[in-house]
Protein backbone atom coordinates (compact mmCIF):
# COMPACT_ATOMS: atom_id res chain seq x y z
CA UNK A 1 0.00 0.00 0.00
CA UNK A 2 2.28 2.33 1.02
CA UNK A 3 5.24 1.34 -1.56
CA UNK A 4 2.43 1.54 -4.18
CA UNK A 5 0.99 4.98 -3.73
CA UNK A 6 4.19 6.75 -4.50
CA UNK A 7 4.44 5.29 -8.01
CA UNK A 8 0.76 5.76 -8.70
CA UNK A 9 1.85 9.88 -7.70
CA UNK A 10 4.60 9.64 -10.04
CA UNK A 11 3.12 8.00 -12.99
CA UNK A 12 -0.20 10.72 -12.81
CA UNK A 13 2.17 13.22 -12.18
CA UNK A 14 3.58 12.46 -15.49
CA UNK A 15 0.71 12.29 -17.33
CA UNK A 16 -0.40 15.80 -16.01
CA UNK A 17 3.25 17.30 -17.46
CA UNK A 18 2.31 15.79 -20.83
CA UNK A 19 -1.03 17.13 -20.94
CA UNK A 20 0.03 20.63 -19.98
CA UNK A 21 3.42 20.43 -22.09
CA UNK A 22 0.49 19.50 -24.75
CA UNK A 23 -1.22 22.04 -23.89
CA UNK A 24 1.69 24.53 -23.95
CA UNK A 25 2.09 23.81 -27.55
CA UNK A 26 -1.53 24.04 -28.69
CA UNK A 27 -2.43 27.43 -26.89
CA UNK A 28 -1.32 29.78 -29.23
CA UNK A 29 -2.35 27.88 -32.40
CA UNK A 30 -5.88 27.49 -30.65
CA UNK A 31 -5.73 31.36 -31.00
CA UNK A 32 -4.83 31.41 -33.90
CA UNK A 33 -7.48 28.98 -35.19
CA UNK A 34 -10.21 30.68 -33.01
CA UNK A 35 -9.36 34.07 -34.87
CA UNK A 36 -9.74 32.86 -38.14
CA UNK A 37 -12.93 30.98 -38.13
CA UNK A 38 -14.64 34.10 -36.17
CA UNK A 39 -13.23 36.23 -38.97
CA UNK A 40 -14.62 33.26 -41.26
CA UNK A 41 -17.99 34.23 -39.07
CA UNK A 42 -18.20 37.44 -40.81
CA UNK A 43 -16.22 37.36 -44.21
CA UNK A 44 -16.36 35.42 -47.72
CA UNK A 45 -15.16 32.42 -48.22
CA UNK A 46 -12.90 33.83 -50.66
CA UNK A 47 -11.36 35.81 -48.51
CA UNK A 48 -11.46 33.60 -44.63
CA UNK A 49 -12.93 29.98 -45.40
CA UNK A 50 -13.41 27.60 -43.00
CA UNK A 51 -10.87 26.27 -41.44
CA UNK A 52 -13.19 22.48 -41.78
CA UNK A 53 -12.77 23.75 -45.69
CA UNK A 54 -8.95 23.90 -45.05
CA UNK A 55 -8.91 20.72 -43.06
CA UNK A 56 -10.76 18.38 -45.95
CA UNK A 57 -8.54 19.87 -49.18
CA UNK A 58 -5.48 18.99 -47.00
CA UNK A 59 -7.12 15.39 -46.73
CA UNK A 60 -7.53 15.40 -50.66
CA UNK A 61 -4.29 16.15 -51.23
CA UNK A 62 -2.89 13.03 -48.71
CA UNK A 63 -5.22 10.72 -50.52
CA UNK A 64 -5.06 11.65 -54.02
CA UNK A 65 -1.89 10.38 -55.42
CA UNK A 66 -1.74 12.92 -58.67
CA UNK A 67 -1.65 16.09 -55.98
CA UNK A 68 0.42 14.19 -53.14
CA UNK A 69 3.19 13.46 -55.92
CA UNK A 70 3.33 17.73 -56.11
CA UNK A 71 4.19 17.44 -52.62
CA UNK A 72 6.92 15.23 -53.26
CA UNK A 73 8.27 16.87 -56.11
CA UNK A 74 8.58 20.07 -53.78
CA UNK A 75 10.22 18.27 -50.92
CA UNK A 76 12.76 15.99 -53.34
CA UNK A 77 13.88 19.81 -54.54
CA UNK A 78 14.13 21.30 -51.39
CA UNK A 79 16.23 17.98 -50.62
CA UNK A 80 18.27 18.00 -53.33
CA UNK A 81 19.07 22.04 -53.42
CA UNK A 82 20.13 21.96 -49.42
CA UNK A 83 22.11 18.68 -50.20
CA UNK A 84 24.29 19.81 -53.09
CA UNK A 85 24.52 23.34 -51.46
CA UNK A 86 25.82 21.62 -48.19
CA UNK A 87 28.35 19.55 -50.14
CA UNK A 88 29.70 22.57 -52.44
CA UNK A 89 29.61 24.86 -49.18
CA UNK A 90 31.05 22.43 -46.57
CA UNK A 91 34.08 21.99 -49.44
CA UNK A 92 34.42 26.10 -49.80
CA UNK A 93 34.43 26.08 -46.34
CA UNK A 94 37.29 24.07 -45.83
CA UNK A 95 39.32 25.60 -47.91
CA UNK A 96 38.97 28.86 -46.88
CA UNK A 97 39.59 27.66 -43.42
CA UNK A 98 43.46 26.24 -44.84
CA UNK A 99 43.54 29.22 -46.92
CA UNK A 100 43.88 32.62 -45.89
CA UNK A 101 43.85 33.58 -49.49
CA UNK A 102 40.61 31.90 -50.62
CA UNK A 103 38.82 32.94 -47.57
CA UNK A 104 39.86 36.47 -48.79
CA UNK A 105 38.97 35.83 -52.18
CA UNK A 106 35.51 33.43 -51.86
CA UNK A 107 34.07 35.55 -48.45
CA UNK A 108 33.16 39.29 -50.55
CA UNK A 109 31.74 36.76 -53.27
CA UNK A 110 29.86 34.89 -51.09
CA UNK A 111 28.36 37.61 -48.64
CA UNK A 112 27.60 39.65 -52.45
CA UNK A 113 25.36 36.51 -53.18
CA UNK A 114 23.78 36.91 -50.21
CA UNK A 115 21.94 39.98 -51.37
CA UNK A 116 20.78 39.09 -53.99
CA UNK A 117 16.94 38.01 -54.18
CA UNK A 118 15.60 34.60 -54.73
CA UNK A 119 13.61 36.00 -57.60
CA UNK A 120 16.38 37.22 -59.53
CA UNK A 121 18.39 33.72 -59.47
CA UNK A 122 14.67 32.77 -61.12
CA UNK A 123 15.44 34.94 -63.83
CA UNK A 124 18.60 34.67 -64.75
CA UNK A 125 17.85 30.52 -64.10
CA UNK A 126 15.39 31.25 -67.25
CA UNK A 127 17.37 33.29 -69.32
CA UNK A 128 20.92 30.81 -68.98
CA UNK A 129 19.37 27.04 -68.70
CA UNK A 130 16.57 24.92 -70.20
CA UNK A 131 15.70 22.21 -68.41
CA UNK A 132 13.27 23.19 -65.56
CA UNK A 133 14.86 20.66 -62.69
CA UNK A 134 18.04 21.73 -63.77
CA UNK A 135 16.99 25.70 -63.27
CA UNK A 136 15.36 24.80 -59.94
CA UNK A 137 18.41 22.91 -58.34
CA UNK A 138 20.45 26.30 -59.27
CA UNK A 139 18.54 28.37 -57.82
CA UNK A 140 17.84 26.39 -54.68
CA UNK A 141 21.65 26.02 -54.56
CA UNK A 142 22.72 29.24 -55.23
CA UNK A 143 20.28 30.98 -52.80
CA UNK A 144 21.07 28.35 -49.53
CA UNK A 145 25.23 28.21 -50.38
CA UNK A 146 26.19 31.45 -48.45
CA UNK A 147 24.33 30.23 -45.51
CA UNK A 148 25.87 27.00 -46.09
CA UNK A 149 29.24 28.08 -46.33
CA UNK A 150 29.99 30.63 -43.15
CA UNK A 151 27.96 28.04 -41.34
CA UNK A 152 30.38 25.75 -41.47
CA UNK A 153 33.33 27.60 -41.41
CA UNK A 154 32.16 29.43 -38.43
CA UNK A 155 32.42 25.76 -36.90
CA UNK A 156 35.66 24.90 -38.36
CA UNK A 157 36.82 28.39 -36.82
CA UNK A 158 35.50 27.60 -33.61
CA UNK A 159 36.92 24.39 -33.07
CA UNK A 160 38.98 24.26 -30.08
CA UNK A 161 42.61 24.71 -30.49
CA UNK A 162 43.36 22.87 -27.45
CA UNK A 163 41.91 19.61 -29.10
CA UNK A 164 43.06 19.89 -32.25
CA UNK A 165 46.73 20.31 -31.29
CA UNK A 166 46.06 17.26 -29.15
CA UNK A 167 44.82 15.26 -31.78
CA UNK A 168 47.40 17.01 -34.24
CA UNK A 169 50.56 15.25 -31.60
CA UNK A 170 49.62 12.25 -32.52
CA UNK A 171 50.41 12.35 -36.03
CA UNK A 172 46.85 11.84 -37.69
CA UNK A 173 46.30 11.09 -41.37
CA UNK A 174 44.20 13.88 -43.08
CA UNK A 175 41.37 11.29 -43.05
CA UNK A 176 41.67 10.36 -39.53
CA UNK A 177 42.21 13.78 -38.70
CA UNK A 178 38.68 14.47 -40.21
CA UNK A 179 37.14 11.43 -38.54
CA UNK A 180 38.05 11.73 -35.22
CA UNK A 181 38.61 15.37 -34.83
CA UNK A 182 37.04 18.09 -37.16
CA UNK A 183 33.45 15.63 -38.08
CA UNK A 184 32.98 15.24 -34.60
CA UNK A 185 33.49 18.37 -33.91
CA UNK A 186 31.77 20.41 -36.06
CA UNK A 187 28.39 18.31 -36.47
CA UNK A 188 26.24 19.82 -33.64
CA UNK A 189 26.51 23.09 -36.04
CA UNK A 190 25.84 21.12 -39.14
CA UNK A 191 22.84 19.83 -37.82
CA UNK A 192 21.82 23.64 -36.77
CA UNK A 193 22.71 24.82 -40.45
CA UNK A 194 20.48 22.22 -41.69
CA UNK A 195 17.52 23.34 -39.51
CA UNK A 196 17.96 26.94 -40.24
CA UNK A 197 18.31 26.35 -43.95
CA UNK A 198 15.26 24.03 -44.41
CA UNK A 199 12.94 26.75 -43.42
CA UNK A 200 14.72 29.40 -45.97
CA UNK A 201 14.52 26.38 -48.81
CA UNK A 202 10.87 25.95 -47.71
CA UNK A 203 10.41 29.39 -48.59
CA UNK A 204 12.54 29.96 -51.67
CA UNK A 205 11.80 26.92 -53.60
CA UNK A 206 7.71 28.07 -53.95
CA UNK A 207 9.25 31.09 -56.12
CA UNK A 208 11.95 28.43 -57.73
CA UNK A 209 8.89 26.56 -59.32
CA UNK A 210 7.83 29.43 -60.95
CA UNK A 211 10.47 28.99 -63.86
CA UNK A 212 8.12 27.07 -65.39
CA UNK A 213 7.77 24.06 -63.12
CA UNK A 214 4.12 22.18 -64.12
CA UNK A 215 3.97 20.70 -61.01
CA UNK A 216 5.15 20.76 -56.96
CA UNK A 217 3.51 22.72 -53.96
CA UNK A 218 4.21 26.43 -55.75
CA UNK A 219 2.95 25.95 -59.17
CA UNK A 220 -0.37 24.39 -56.94
CA UNK A 221 -0.41 27.99 -55.33
CA UNK A 222 -0.07 29.62 -58.56
CA UNK A 223 -3.23 27.62 -59.79
CA UNK A 224 -5.47 28.09 -56.58
CA UNK A 225 -4.63 32.25 -57.08
CA UNK A 226 -5.66 32.56 -60.08
CA UNK A 227 -8.87 30.19 -59.05
CA UNK A 228 -9.43 32.63 -56.21
CA UNK A 229 -9.49 29.35 -53.91
CA UNK A 230 -8.05 30.29 -50.44
CA UNK A 231 -8.78 27.16 -49.20
CA UNK A 232 -6.80 25.11 -51.47
CA UNK A 233 -3.93 28.24 -51.06
CA UNK A 234 -3.67 27.57 -47.39
CA UNK A 235 -3.82 23.69 -47.74
CA UNK A 236 -1.18 23.74 -50.33
CA UNK A 237 0.74 25.90 -47.97
CA UNK A 238 0.36 24.00 -44.76
CA UNK A 239 1.77 20.91 -46.66
CA UNK A 240 5.21 23.00 -46.91
CA UNK A 241 4.59 23.70 -43.36
CA UNK A 242 4.30 20.47 -42.26
CA UNK A 243 6.95 19.26 -43.64
CA UNK A 244 9.61 21.38 -42.37
CA UNK A 245 8.64 20.66 -39.11
CA UNK A 246 8.45 16.92 -39.78
CA UNK A 247 12.34 16.83 -40.47
CA UNK A 248 13.19 20.08 -38.15
CA UNK A 249 11.97 17.18 -35.67
CA UNK A 250 13.54 14.54 -36.93
CA UNK A 251 16.83 16.24 -36.99
CA UNK A 252 16.25 17.28 -33.30
CA UNK A 253 15.82 13.77 -32.40
CA UNK A 254 19.11 12.63 -34.06
CA UNK A 255 20.51 15.52 -31.90
CA UNK A 256 19.10 13.98 -28.94
CA UNK A 257 20.83 10.79 -29.76
CA UNK A 258 23.59 11.69 -31.09
CA UNK A 259 25.30 14.32 -28.82
CA UNK A 260 23.58 13.19 -25.47
CA UNK A 261 27.68 13.26 -24.66
CA UNK A 262 27.17 16.64 -23.56
CA UNK A 263 26.75 17.98 -20.38
CA UNK A 264 23.70 19.10 -19.38
CA UNK A 265 23.08 22.08 -16.70
CA UNK A 266 20.07 21.03 -14.57
CA UNK A 267 19.37 25.33 -14.76
CA UNK A 268 18.86 26.31 -17.88
CA UNK A 269 19.72 29.74 -19.69
CA UNK B 1 77.67 14.35 -4.50
CA UNK B 2 80.71 12.65 -6.10
CA UNK B 3 78.78 9.09 -5.44
CA UNK B 4 75.84 10.43 -7.03
CA UNK B 5 77.86 12.23 -9.67
CA UNK B 6 79.64 8.90 -10.78
CA UNK B 7 76.65 6.81 -10.87
CA UNK B 8 75.27 9.10 -13.66
CA UNK B 9 78.14 9.10 -15.50
CA UNK B 10 77.71 5.69 -15.55
CA UNK B 11 74.24 5.78 -16.88
CA UNK B 12 74.97 8.12 -19.38
CA UNK B 13 77.75 6.58 -20.86
CA UNK B 14 75.86 4.01 -22.24
CA UNK B 15 72.57 6.00 -23.27
CA UNK B 16 72.65 8.03 -26.24
CA UNK B 17 71.14 11.37 -26.58
CA UNK B 18 67.55 11.19 -27.42
CA UNK B 19 66.25 14.72 -27.17
CA UNK B 20 68.81 17.87 -28.32
CA UNK B 21 68.76 21.84 -28.21
CA UNK B 22 71.66 23.21 -30.53
CA UNK B 23 71.34 26.96 -30.02
CA UNK B 24 67.36 27.15 -30.24
CA UNK B 25 65.49 30.47 -29.89
CA UNK B 26 62.37 31.29 -30.64
CA UNK B 27 61.03 34.64 -31.05
CA UNK B 28 57.02 35.24 -31.46
CA UNK B 29 55.66 38.72 -33.44
CA UNK B 30 53.50 40.75 -31.05
CA UNK B 31 50.00 41.14 -32.02
CA UNK B 32 49.83 44.75 -33.66
CA UNK B 33 53.25 45.88 -33.02
CA UNK B 34 56.46 44.75 -35.21
CA UNK B 35 58.39 44.00 -32.05
CA UNK B 36 59.76 40.74 -31.80
CA UNK B 37 59.23 38.61 -28.39
CA UNK B 38 62.03 36.06 -27.72
CA UNK B 39 60.61 33.69 -25.62
CA UNK B 40 63.86 31.11 -25.81
CA UNK B 41 67.16 32.56 -25.86
CA UNK B 42 69.81 30.42 -27.56
CA UNK B 43 68.84 27.03 -25.37
CA UNK B 44 71.56 24.02 -25.45
CA UNK B 45 70.34 21.22 -23.60
CA UNK B 46 71.07 17.14 -24.22
CA UNK B 47 68.03 14.51 -23.04
CA UNK B 48 69.76 11.41 -22.53
CA UNK B 49 67.32 8.20 -23.08
CA UNK B 50 65.42 6.82 -20.32
CA UNK B 51 65.96 10.09 -18.60
CA UNK B 52 62.90 11.93 -16.65
CA UNK B 53 64.04 14.89 -16.71
CA UNK B 54 62.16 18.09 -14.59
CA UNK B 55 62.41 21.23 -16.64
CA UNK B 56 61.25 23.84 -13.65
CA UNK B 57 61.02 27.69 -14.06
CA UNK B 58 58.79 30.59 -12.96
CA UNK B 59 55.60 31.16 -15.19
CA UNK B 60 55.70 32.60 -18.17
CA UNK B 61 59.58 31.53 -18.66
CA UNK B 62 59.13 29.92 -22.26
CA UNK B 63 58.27 26.31 -20.77
CA UNK B 64 55.43 25.41 -23.57
CA UNK B 65 57.43 26.71 -25.77
CA UNK B 66 60.06 24.57 -25.41
CA UNK B 67 57.97 22.02 -24.94
CA UNK B 68 55.86 22.66 -28.28
CA UNK B 69 59.02 22.69 -30.14
CA UNK B 70 60.23 18.81 -29.00
CA UNK B 71 56.31 18.19 -29.47
CA UNK B 72 56.65 19.36 -33.51
CA UNK B 73 53.96 21.78 -33.09
CA UNK B 74 56.49 25.28 -32.81
CA UNK B 75 59.17 25.55 -35.41
CA UNK B 76 62.51 27.43 -33.81
CA UNK B 77 63.36 30.68 -34.97
CA UNK B 78 66.88 29.69 -34.77
CA UNK B 79 68.81 26.98 -34.29
CA UNK B 80 67.78 23.40 -34.03
CA UNK B 81 66.07 20.70 -32.21
CA UNK B 82 66.56 16.89 -32.67
CA UNK B 83 64.72 14.09 -31.56
CA UNK B 84 65.68 10.57 -31.92
CA UNK B 85 67.69 11.74 -34.51
CA UNK B 86 64.68 13.70 -36.48
CA UNK B 87 63.44 17.12 -36.90
CA UNK B 88 59.66 17.16 -35.09
CA UNK B 89 58.67 19.92 -37.02
CA UNK B 90 59.72 19.08 -40.58
CA UNK B 91 59.47 15.68 -39.88
CA UNK B 92 56.65 15.60 -38.16
CA UNK B 93 55.09 12.17 -39.58
CA UNK B 94 57.86 10.27 -38.76
CA UNK B 95 57.00 10.68 -34.97
CA UNK B 96 53.50 8.64 -35.32
CA UNK B 97 53.60 6.48 -32.21
CA UNK B 98 57.08 7.73 -31.23
CA UNK B 99 56.17 10.52 -28.92
CA UNK B 100 53.07 10.74 -26.69
CA UNK B 101 52.09 13.51 -24.80
CA UNK B 102 50.50 14.74 -21.28
CA UNK B 103 48.69 18.40 -21.38
CA UNK B 104 48.10 20.81 -18.96
CA UNK B 105 44.90 20.20 -19.09
CA UNK B 106 43.25 16.86 -19.91
CA UNK B 107 42.00 17.86 -23.52
CA UNK B 108 39.85 14.46 -23.35
CA UNK B 109 37.52 14.38 -26.86
CA UNK B 110 34.20 15.16 -25.44
CA UNK B 111 32.09 13.16 -27.23
CA UNK B 112 34.18 10.16 -26.52
CA UNK B 113 34.14 7.71 -23.78
CA UNK B 114 37.11 7.25 -21.36
CA UNK B 115 38.41 3.93 -23.23
CA UNK B 116 37.71 5.61 -26.84
CA UNK B 117 39.73 8.49 -25.37
CA UNK B 118 42.58 6.22 -24.56
CA UNK B 119 41.73 4.04 -27.31
CA UNK B 120 43.13 7.12 -29.73
CA UNK B 121 46.25 7.22 -30.05
CA UNK B 122 46.33 3.47 -31.22
CA UNK B 123 43.54 4.50 -34.10
CA UNK B 124 46.04 6.62 -35.36
CA UNK B 125 48.29 3.69 -35.73
CA UNK B 126 45.85 1.42 -37.66
CA UNK B 127 45.80 -0.73 -34.67
CA UNK B 128 42.65 -3.28 -34.79
CA UNK B 129 39.83 -2.24 -33.00
CA UNK B 130 39.36 -5.16 -30.48
CA UNK B 131 43.40 -4.86 -29.99
CA UNK B 132 43.38 -1.31 -29.03
CA UNK B 133 40.11 -1.61 -26.32
CA UNK B 134 42.20 -3.98 -25.11
CA UNK B 135 45.09 -2.00 -24.10
CA UNK B 136 43.23 1.12 -23.60
CA UNK B 137 41.10 -1.46 -20.88
CA UNK B 138 44.91 -2.10 -19.60
CA UNK B 139 45.99 1.51 -19.23
CA UNK B 140 43.02 2.65 -17.51
CA UNK B 141 42.51 -0.26 -14.95
CA UNK B 142 46.29 0.45 -14.27
CA UNK B 143 45.48 4.10 -13.61
CA UNK B 144 42.53 3.11 -11.47
CA UNK B 145 39.75 3.67 -13.71
CA UNK B 146 38.25 0.66 -13.65
CA UNK B 147 34.39 0.58 -14.12
CA UNK B 148 34.54 4.20 -15.74
CA UNK B 149 34.99 2.83 -19.27
CA UNK B 150 32.17 3.85 -20.75
CA UNK B 151 31.63 7.46 -19.17
CA UNK B 152 32.01 10.71 -20.90
CA UNK B 153 34.41 13.05 -19.89
CA UNK B 154 31.59 15.46 -18.54
CA UNK B 155 31.15 12.36 -15.76
CA UNK B 156 34.30 12.11 -14.15
CA UNK B 157 36.32 14.57 -11.88
CA UNK B 158 39.48 16.48 -12.51
CA UNK B 159 41.95 14.39 -11.31
CA UNK B 160 40.51 11.07 -13.08
CA UNK B 161 40.24 12.99 -16.76
CA UNK B 162 43.93 13.94 -16.13
CA UNK B 163 44.22 9.79 -15.43
CA UNK B 164 42.34 9.44 -18.50
CA UNK B 165 44.87 11.72 -20.50
CA UNK B 166 47.80 9.69 -18.72
CA UNK B 167 46.52 6.28 -19.98
CA UNK B 168 45.79 7.55 -23.66
CA UNK B 169 49.33 8.86 -23.36
CA UNK B 170 50.79 5.01 -22.31
CA UNK B 171 48.49 3.56 -24.25
CA UNK B 172 50.61 4.34 -27.61
CA UNK B 173 53.78 3.01 -25.68
CA UNK B 174 55.48 5.49 -27.29
CA UNK B 175 59.70 6.13 -25.91
CA UNK B 176 59.15 9.66 -25.51
CA UNK B 177 56.84 11.19 -22.89
CA UNK B 178 56.32 14.94 -22.60
CA UNK B 179 54.30 16.63 -19.54
CA UNK B 180 53.59 20.07 -19.59
CA UNK B 181 52.72 20.96 -16.02
CA UNK B 182 50.06 17.82 -16.15
CA UNK B 183 49.23 18.23 -12.66
CA UNK B 184 49.32 21.61 -11.95
CA UNK B 185 45.67 22.21 -12.09
CA UNK B 186 44.66 19.35 -9.41
CA UNK B 187 44.73 19.28 -5.67
CA UNK B 188 47.87 18.48 -4.13
CA UNK B 189 46.93 15.33 -2.61
CA UNK B 190 45.45 14.08 -5.91
CA UNK B 191 48.66 15.50 -7.64
CA UNK B 192 50.40 13.74 -4.98
CA UNK B 193 49.41 10.24 -5.65
CA UNK B 194 49.59 10.54 -9.71
CA UNK B 195 52.77 12.06 -9.72
CA UNK B 196 54.18 9.17 -7.88
CA UNK B 197 52.01 6.58 -9.80
CA UNK B 198 53.12 8.66 -13.25
CA UNK B 199 57.09 8.74 -12.13
CA UNK B 200 56.44 4.70 -11.58
CA UNK B 201 55.09 3.86 -15.11
CA UNK B 202 57.44 6.24 -16.42
CA UNK B 203 60.58 3.93 -15.19
CA UNK B 204 59.10 0.58 -15.35
CA UNK B 205 58.35 1.10 -18.88
CA UNK B 206 61.67 2.70 -20.06
CA UNK B 207 60.40 5.79 -21.14
CA UNK B 208 62.73 9.00 -21.72
CA UNK B 209 60.40 11.67 -20.12
CA UNK B 210 60.72 15.59 -20.12
CA UNK B 211 58.17 16.71 -17.51
CA UNK B 212 57.63 20.45 -17.29
CA UNK B 213 56.70 22.03 -13.86
CA UNK B 214 56.42 25.24 -12.18
CA UNK B 215 56.60 23.41 -8.89
CA UNK B 216 60.20 23.02 -7.02
CA UNK B 217 58.36 20.22 -4.77
CA UNK B 218 57.29 18.37 -8.01
CA UNK B 219 60.59 18.68 -9.75
CA UNK B 220 62.28 17.01 -6.54
CA UNK B 221 59.74 14.28 -6.49
CA UNK B 222 59.84 13.16 -10.26
CA UNK B 223 62.88 14.38 -11.72
CA UNK B 224 66.34 12.30 -12.12
CA UNK B 225 67.32 15.07 -13.41
CA UNK B 226 66.56 18.72 -12.68
CA UNK B 227 67.04 21.65 -15.61
CA UNK B 228 66.10 25.18 -14.43
CA UNK B 229 65.03 27.77 -16.81
CA UNK B 230 65.26 32.11 -16.52
CA UNK B 231 63.06 33.93 -18.23
CA UNK B 232 63.81 33.78 -21.66
CA UNK B 233 64.14 30.12 -21.51
CA UNK B 234 67.89 29.50 -20.88
CA UNK B 235 69.32 27.10 -18.39
CA UNK B 236 70.58 28.71 -15.10
CA UNK B 237 70.95 25.10 -13.40
CA UNK B 238 71.32 21.66 -14.18
CA UNK B 239 71.75 19.08 -11.50
CA UNK B 240 71.23 15.20 -11.67
CA UNK B 241 69.37 13.01 -8.37
CA UNK B 242 70.08 10.09 -6.77
CA UNK B 243 67.18 8.18 -6.74
CA UNK B 244 66.95 7.72 -3.30
CA UNK B 245 68.72 11.30 -2.14
CA UNK B 246 68.44 11.61 1.58
CA UNK B 247 66.01 14.65 2.58
CA UNK B 248 69.81 16.24 3.64
CA UNK B 249 70.69 16.57 -0.09
CA UNK B 250 67.56 17.48 -1.80
CA UNK B 251 67.63 20.24 0.86
CA UNK B 252 70.52 20.99 -0.78
CA UNK B 253 69.28 20.95 -4.16
CA UNK B 254 66.28 22.80 -2.94
CA UNK B 255 68.25 25.67 -1.50
CA UNK B 256 70.48 26.02 -4.52
CA UNK B 257 67.41 26.37 -7.23
CA UNK B 258 65.47 29.23 -4.95
CA UNK B 259 68.73 30.58 -5.30
CA UNK B 260 68.93 30.32 -8.79
CA UNK B 261 65.62 31.58 -9.34
CA UNK B 262 65.58 34.19 -6.96
CA UNK B 263 63.15 32.79 -4.99
N1 LIG C 1 51.99 32.18 -29.77
C1 LIG C 1 52.56 33.15 -29.06
N2 LIG C 1 52.59 34.43 -29.51
C2 LIG C 1 53.18 35.40 -28.81
N3 LIG C 1 53.77 35.24 -27.61
C3 LIG C 1 53.78 34.00 -27.09
C4 LIG C 1 53.17 32.89 -27.78
N4 LIG C 1 53.35 31.78 -27.01
C5 LIG C 1 54.00 32.18 -25.91
N5 LIG C 1 54.27 33.51 -25.96
C6 LIG C 1 55.01 34.28 -24.94
O1 LIG C 1 56.19 33.60 -24.67
C7 LIG C 1 56.44 33.60 -23.26
C8 LIG C 1 56.63 32.19 -22.78
O2 LIG C 1 55.39 31.52 -22.85
P1 LIG C 1 55.24 30.01 -22.40
O3 LIG C 1 56.24 29.20 -23.16
O4 LIG C 1 53.82 29.64 -22.55
O5 LIG C 1 55.63 30.08 -20.88
P2 LIG C 1 55.47 29.02 -19.71
O6 LIG C 1 54.93 27.77 -20.29
O7 LIG C 1 56.84 28.88 -19.15
O8 LIG C 1 54.56 29.62 -18.69
C9 LIG C 1 55.29 34.32 -22.59
O9 LIG C 1 55.69 35.61 -22.27
C10 LIG C 1 54.21 34.33 -23.65
O10 LIG C 1 53.46 35.52 -23.56
MG1 LIG D 1 53.06 26.71 -19.87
Amino acid sequence: MNSRAPAAQTSSFAVLSVLTGAARIAAPFAVLIALWQIAAQFFPPYLFPSLVDVFWRCIEIFTHWSQFANVLATVWRILAGLAGAFVIGALLAVLMARSLAVDRFLSPILAFFQGIPALSWVVFAIIWFHGIEFRIFFIMVLTTLPAFTFQVLGALRAMSKDLTEMVMSFRPTRFKLFSTMIVPAILPDIFTAWKVNLGNASRVVVVAELVGATGGVGYELLQQQQLFDMAGALAWTLQLVFFVLLVQNAITLLETMLFSYRAVSERTL
Amino acid sequence: MTAAADHFVRDDAAAPVEIRFDHVSKTFGRHGTGDLFRAVDDLNLEIRSGELVAILGKTGCGKSTMFNMIAGLLEPSEGRVMVSGHDPFSQFDWFRGKIAIVFQNDRLLPWRTAIQNVALGLEMLGISKAERFATAQHWLTKLGLGGHENDYPHALSGGMRQRVSIARAFATNANILLCDEPFSALDEMTANRLREEFARLVRENGKTAVFITHSINEALQIGDRIVVLLRPAKIAYDVKLERDASAAANDEVRARIRQVLAV
